[in-house]
């Protein structure tokens, strides 16, 4: 019973690791591309180490998923959010439908 | 061209998941690995085809990150548990590459 609901929290992990690449494949713009992968593959990798957690139980493998949880959540947002403030600062247009940009318009109001 | 774009991927994608999931004969857990590689050679193909460099460095970030997955799988496949250790350092070192990219590719120095 508890190694199926391990295999079906694999199972959603993987799906939306999927669905996050496909996200990085056709968005149109640098930063829809980082927010939509980084948020689904970094949840999609948690799905799967969860589920062998509850597959292995609390042996040497779930421990070693448990650091590798805990380092992901801290890492992912960490990476995303310095590639998305330096492609910004290096002047990389917006794509053609977006319409708003807080970020520029607070520089504006410092200077 | 558009429509034509849509129906090659569509075709492409339902091939793969049919051969996948209906002709390989495997454990359903190398299945799954076959989607997260899947996965990976699209990634590839946005670090080749990428328009600008923060679009290499993203998909390099990603690409780091699902290799924590596969080896999760196959650590469950074989009963190893030295197989998450290769991910999380792979993973380790994506990261730190990812934050000195980004800091070279803003304009600064390393130790600034």
């Amino acid at each position: 019973m508890i190694e199926t609901i391990g295999i079906i929290l694999i199972c959603i992990g993987v799906a939306f690791d999927f669905l996050g690449v496909l996200g990085l494949i056709r968005l149109p713009d640098v930063y829809n591309r980082l927010q939509a992968a980084t948020k689904c593959v970094t949840f999609g990798t948690m799905g799967i180490l969860i589920g062998l957690i509850f597959i292995k139980g609390f042996t040497l493998f779930g421990l070693k998923a448990l650091i590798g949880i805990v380092y992901i959540v801290l890492a992912a947002p960490t990476a995303a959010h310095a590639v998305a403030r330096a492609s910004h600062r290096n002047r990389i247009p917006l794509a053609d439908i977006s319409i708003v940009d807080k970020y520029e318009e607070d520089k504006e109001l410092k200077v | 061209m558009k429509v034509i774009k849509w129906l090659i991927g569509l075709i492409i994608f339902i091939a793969f998941f049919y051969f996948n999931f209906f002709i390989y004969e495997g454990d359903f857990l190398l299945k799954l690995v076959n989607v997260i590689l899947l996965s990976a050679f699209l990634v590839l193909l946005r670090v080749i085809f990428g328009p600008t460099t923060a679009d290499r460095i993203v998909a390099v970030d990603i690409l780091g990150i699902l290799i924590i997955g596969i080896t999760g799988i196959l650590s469950i496949y074989y009963n190893e548990s030295f197989l998450i250790d290769i991910g999380l350092i792979w993973a380790l070192l994506s990261v730190i590459a990812t934050l000195a990219f980004s800091k070279i590719f803003e304009g600064r120095q390393l130790d600034d």
